[in-house]
This record gives C-alpha cells, sequence and structure tokens, in this order.
C-alpha cells in the first residue's frame, strides 16, 4: 500500500511539472529545458515571500506563485521573444543558458545551504494515515493541486478563448497569426502559465523535503514523462508520469536505490526506439523536399 | 567550411587541386610557422599556471573539434558529450586500476570504447531529428554517468579512482612542460584529422546532410552510414581526450561529468562559431579560461574575501549570461567576428564582396 501512494505522490509531481514542458511545446514547439531551475526560483521566491509576510503564510503563498507567474512573463519578453522564429535548437539552447544563469543566481541571493521553506511559514508537515499507508501532508496537497491544475488547464484550453488561441497557435502559428492571433501575447501566456505550474510543483516540493539545487534534477527527471506521453498532450503527461514514477518506485524498491536517477531516461530512451512522437503525441510530417 | 574561401584579395584557382589545398597563400604560411614557433616557445617562458591552462584548452580543443563535427558539420546535436568524455576517462581508469593497463594500451581501448558507445549514441539518430535526438543523447549521458558511479561505488573507489602518470618505458610523463607538448600533439592530431575528413569525400557527405536528409539522400549519399560515422568518430576522438584528461588530473571521479561540463562543450561551439574548425578552437580557448577572468574579477572587488565563497555562483551566472549573449546578438560566434575583421582588410577600401553571392 505505501509503495502505491509513494507511487501516487511522485506520479503527481511528475505530472505536475511534466504540463509545463508540454504547454510551452504544445504552443510553441520549444523545449524549455530551464523549467526545473525556474520552479526552483519559485521555491526561493517563497523563501523570501515567506519573510516579508511572516504572520499570514497564505499572502505569502500567493506572492510567490503570482510573482513567478510574471517571472514567466518576462523570461519570454525579454529572452525567448527574440529566439522566436529562430531554428527551435538556438530557442532551446537559450534555455538551457536561461537554467546555466538561473542556477547561479540561486545561489548568489539565497546562498547554497538548503532551506525549508515550510519552517519559514511556520507550518508542519504531518504525516497522514490512509488506507493503512502514510501520506505527508504536503504529498497530499500534491496531488489535490496536480489533480486541479490539470481539470483547470483542461478547461482553459477547451472552452475558454485564450485556450482555444493558444490551440490555434500551436496548430498552424502563420494561419493563426493571420486571423489576428497576437503570438506574442499567446507565448507569454504560455510561458507564464508553464511557470506558474512549476512554480506549484516546485513550492509543494520544496515544502515537503526542504529546497536545495537538487530540484534541477528532478525538473529535468520529470521531461522523461512529458515525452513518453507525448510533448504536445496533457492526457499523454498525465498516463507519462505514472508509468515513470511507477518505474521509478518499483525499481528502488526491488532493484537498486542508485538507480533512482537513471530510470526515467531508461524508459525515455525505449520509448524514442519505439515510439519516439509519445503514447498520445502528433507525429512529426514527414519532409518534403 | 571557412578555408574552402579564397584568402587572398582574388579568386586565383585554377584546378580542383588548388581547391583542396589546406594552405594557399605565402601570407598563411608564415603565419603558421610563426603560430607553431610560438607555441613551441610557449612553454619555456610560461609560468606552473599558465602550463596548466594551456593544458586544459588543448584538453578541450579536442573535445570541442569532436563535437563540432558531429554537430556543425554533420548536423547531429549532442547534449551528451560529457558522457563520451566520462566514458574515456573510465576506461582508462578502470583498466588501470583492474589490469595495470599501459598507457599506449588504455588510449587506443579508449578510443575504441568511444568508438562503440558512438555507435549507440547514434542509433537514434537514423530514427530522430532535431530536439529528439539531442534529448535522446542527453539520457545515454546520464546512463553512462550512471554505469561509472555504479563502478566506482561497487568497487569501493566512491571518492573516484586514482590513476599513475603514464610511463613510457622508464619515462614518466608528469612534467607540466611535457605534459603539453603531449596534449598539443594530440590536439593537433584531432585537427589535422579533421581537416582531412571535411575536405574528402566523408566531409562533403556530413555538410549534404546537415542542409537536407532528403536531398543528400537522393543525391546517393548513405545516409545512416554517415550519421553513424560522424558518431563513431567524433565519440572516439572524444573518449580519447577524456582518456588524457583522466591521466593529466591523475584523477577519474563521476563528479566531473555533470550535465554542466555538456553545456560547456555545447557553449563552446556555439561560442566559437558553428560550422568552422577555427571556431570550435576559439571556443574552446574562450570557454576553458573564462572561469579565470572571473576569479580575477570577483577578486579585484571591493570585500573580495566574502564573495570567495560563492565563485562557483558567479561562474555559472556568468557563464549563462555569455552564453545568452552570443545566442542572441552573435549567433556565428568568435568566428563571425573574426571573418568580419578579415573580410574588412581584404575587400578595403570595399565593403562589400565584388563578386558571388553577397554577404556570407
Amino acid at each position: 500500500m505505501q509503495l502505491a501512494i509513494n507511487i501516487a505522490v511522485l506520479t503527481a509531481i511528475y505530472a505536475l511539472i511534466a504540463c509545463g514542458y508540454v504547454l510551452i511545446y504544445r504552443v510553441s514547439r520549444v523545449l524549455n529545458l530551464a523549467h526545473g531551475e525556474l520552479m526552483m526560483l519559485s521555491a526561493y521566491l517563497l523563501i523570501t515571500t515567506a519573510s516579508l509576510f511572516s504572520k499570514t503564510p497564505f499572502i505569502a503563498l500567493g506572492a510567490a506563485i503570482f510573482l513567478s507567474l510574471c517571472v514567466g512573463v518576462l523570461v519570454y519578453l525579454f529572452l525567448m521573444r527574440r529566439m522566436t522564429g529562430e531554428m527551435v535548437l538556438a530557442a532551446v539552447l537559450t534555455t538551457v543558458a536561461l537554467g546555466v544563469l538561473l542556477r547561479g543566481l540561486v545561489v548568489l541571493i539565497w546562498s547554497a545551504q538548503q532551506q525549508n521553506p515550510a519552517q519559514a511559514l511556520g507550518w508542519v508537515n504531518h504525516s497522514l494515515p490512509v488506507f493503512g499507508g502514510r501520506i505527508s501532508a504536503a504529498g497530499a496537497a500534491l496531488i489535490a493541486t496536480t489533480a486541479l491544475v490539470y481539470v483547470g488547464l483542461f478547461l482553459f484550453l477547451r472552452f475558454s478563448r485564450y485556450g482555444i488561441r493558444m490551440r490555434a497557435a500551436g496548430q498552424n502559428p502563420l494561419l493563426a497569426a493571420q486571423r489576428g492571433i497576437s503570438l506574442h501575447v499567446i507565448y507569454a501566456l504560455a510561458w507564464g502559465l508553464s511557470t506558474l505550474t512549476g512554480a506549484l510543483a516546485g513550492i509543494l516540493i520544496s515544502l515537503d523535503s526542504g529546497l536545495d539545487s537538487t530540484m534541477v534534477l528532478i525538473g529535468l527527471k520529470a521531461f522523461p514523462a512529458a515525452l513518453v506521453g507525448g510533448l504536445d498532450s496533457l492526457v499523454g503527461a498525465l498516463l507519462g508520469s505514472l508509468i515513470i514514477a511507477a518505474a521509478e518506485v518499483l525499481m528502488i524498491y526491488y532493484v537498486d536505490a542508485l538507480l533512482s536517477d537513471v530510470v526515467p531516461f531508461l524508459v525515455l530512451i525505449l520509448m524514442l526506439v519505439f515510439r519516439p512522437w509519445g503514447l498520445f503525441g502528433t507525429r512529426e510530417e514527414l519532409d518534403r523536399v | 567550411m571557412s578555408s574552402r574561401e579564397p584568402r587572398a584579395s582574388g579568386y586565383f584557382r585554377s584546378s580542383y587541386a588548388q581547391g583542396l589545398r589546406l594552405l594557399e597563400t605565402r601570407t598563411q604560411w608564415t603565419a603558421l610557422v610563426l603560430f607553431l614557433t610560438a607555441l613551441g616557445i610557449f612553454p619555456f617562458t610560461a609560468t606552473s599556471f599558465q602550463l596548466d591552462l594551456a593544458c586544459q584548452v588543448f584538453l578541450a580543443a579536442i573535445g570541442a573539434i569532436a563535437l563540432m563535427l558531429l554537430t556543425g558539420y554533420a548536423g547531429q546535436v549532442s547534449l551528451g558529450h560529457a558522457g563520451l568524455i566520462a566514458a574515456g576517462a573510465f576506461t582508462a581508469g578502470i583498466l588501470f586500476k583492474e589490469f595495470g593497463a599501459k598507457f599506449w594500451i588504455t588510449i587506443p581501448a579508449a578510443a575504441v570504447v568511444g568508438a562503440l558507445i558512438g555507435l549507440i549514441f547514434g542509433l537514434p539518430s537514423l530514427r530522430l531529428r532535431g530536439l529528439y535526438l539531442a534529448v535522446s543523447t542527453l539520457a545515454l549521458h546520464f546512463i553512462v554517468v550512471y554505469l561509472g558511479g555504479e563502478y566506482e561505488t561497487k568497487r569501493g573507489f566512491s571518492t573516484g579512482i586514482l590513476i599513475d602518470a603514464p610511463r613510457v618505458g622508464d619515462f614518466i610523463i608528469r612534467d607540466r612542460k611535457i605534459w603539453y607538448f603531449v596534449l598539443l600533439s594530440f590536439a593537433a592530431a584531432a585537427l589535422l584529422i579533421s581537416l582531412n575528413l571535411l575536405r574528402s569525400r566523408t566531409g562533403r557527405a556530413w555538410a549534404a546532410i546537415r542542409s537536407h536528409e532528403t536531398i543528400a539522400e537522393a543525391l546517393g549519399i548513405g545516409v545512416p552510414a554517415h550519421k553513424l560515422l560522424a558518431f563513431v568518430i567524433s565519440s572516439s576522438m572524444t573518449a580519447v581526450a577524456g582518456a588524457l584528461f583522466g591521466y593529466y588530473r591523475g584523477f577519474v571521479s563521476v563528479e566531473a561529468f555533470s550535465l554542466f561540463l555538456s553545456i560547456q562543450y555545447v557553449a563552446m561551439i556555439i561560442i566559437g562559431g558553428m560550422g568552422s574548425l577555427l571556431g570550435a578552437i576559439l571556443g574552446a580557448v574562450f570557454v576553458t579560461l573564462l572561469p579565470y577572468v572571473i576569479e580575477y574579477a570577483v577578486a579585484q572587488l571591493p570585500n573580495a574575501r566574502s564573495y570567495a565563497g560563492m565563485l562557483a555562483a558567479f561562474n555559472y551566472a556568468a557563464f549563462g549570461v555569455v552564453m545568452i549573449l552570443f545566442l542572441i546578438f552573435e549567433p556565428q560566434g568568435l568566428v563571425g567576428i573574426w571573418r568580419r575583421v578579415q573580410n574588412y582588410f581584404l575587400l578595403w577600401p570595399f565593403k562589400q564582396k565584388p563578386l558571388g553571392g553577397g554577404r556570407k
């Protein structure tokens, strides 16, 4: 039972992170390899807001999440906007560079020591009993948040005006632009939303297990989840996260704990060999001369 | 490719053989001789620290040249370069530790292992392109590093594998000056091999694949074979660089081969300038020296002591900024700047090339 709960929590973590990769990729075909670093930045922002609003933890939380949204939009406006229309690879490398920059900045501003935002907010991470196993309060919050985020994103993309525009921009940017959809606004929105979901993941993980630079690796490990499901499919990201999380937890339990960092990538390679576009992804078009 | 463009102020080639020459003008010969003399004299005037820097630059240059062949010429993106360096270093380390193998066995062994791993790295490239290929090499990097780490912990070398200085007969390569010449000759060999590959059939096939795979296939170029060849050659060279790195440091440990190292190599070829061997070398020099420049700059700041612990963070931040600046403002890299300067003098007093298709 405990195993199933561990898998559920890890699935929630990966799914919450993976939807950030999916959002940006689906809209602009850019793979954001700085997602892990942006996540970490959001968690560190929470440390700062927690010391500003030490009396009211929920305001601190809200402020940190709002700031993360702004960071995402600013990253697009000042950095990625210049890469729109460039080679996709150049854009991806720019996100890599951004990641390196953020990693340095975070240490410069907040130092490299492990931090504990839960303590800063004055919260205790209780361990709750469920179905014969135990789950931490932050873990339960993670599962709930992931469910909410996915339902919210589904409704947003399906029914709201901007969601529909986002899907249009992802399907055919040129046509979308000609129909009067402002691509820059849509891309900025996608970056903002992606950073927002990443921030939720980063903050909840740091509430659960503290905060240091290893969070980047968690962000990177969620990437196989997004790809296994199909980089442009939210349902796929959910299923991919389940596959990766289950593989990882079971391998750690039955084989070797050292494997934990490498299992997601093994699954990723298998997937790339047999079905590179993922379970639910759309196949890339063939080349024409 | 840069050296295929005429270097003199006109176009004087009258046969294909002349087009294939590596050095075309007397000025180039003089420059080469002067450069080689400078390289030869350098170790006798430099301090030990400067020699160490030079050795690091040579090691980085071998890796960067190899990555440039793969990414800059054949157009196959790899984010797993550190994995290949790790593979070379671990091959040397394991052979030395387990079998007491000698220098002249471990280096070729590293090349063979590198070639094999290159074949594995290259297999996904037959189905995947661009982004997906980059991701698969990234995944392979984690797997290679995991295997290295597993070996370290299972055999009880959890802090790393120590390697003795290489020995040829009674002669031990330990002195920095000797290392300088050893590494210089390896780097020069890598450069010559690459130059020759690029001006032959293989190099032209790679260029065709990079430009357009489907057309290359239609022209009768064996696309899968040449892609794999690019991976095999590049990985083999990189693994040799890795083995040399292990010997030079006298120490192999997984921590040295993080994802950041891969990013650094990619940065070298971007900062240097894609599609140019000169660019790979310039990039290697730039990226290797950058941390030392930053260290120097930080030391000049007021109350420098308090920043000493944050040097790594400064490095990361500055490195990210430099990479972003190059990607946005100078996508052609250092070589782009160099060519502009060169063209300015070649064409003076004109601004544009008189013949041929406009700006390059």
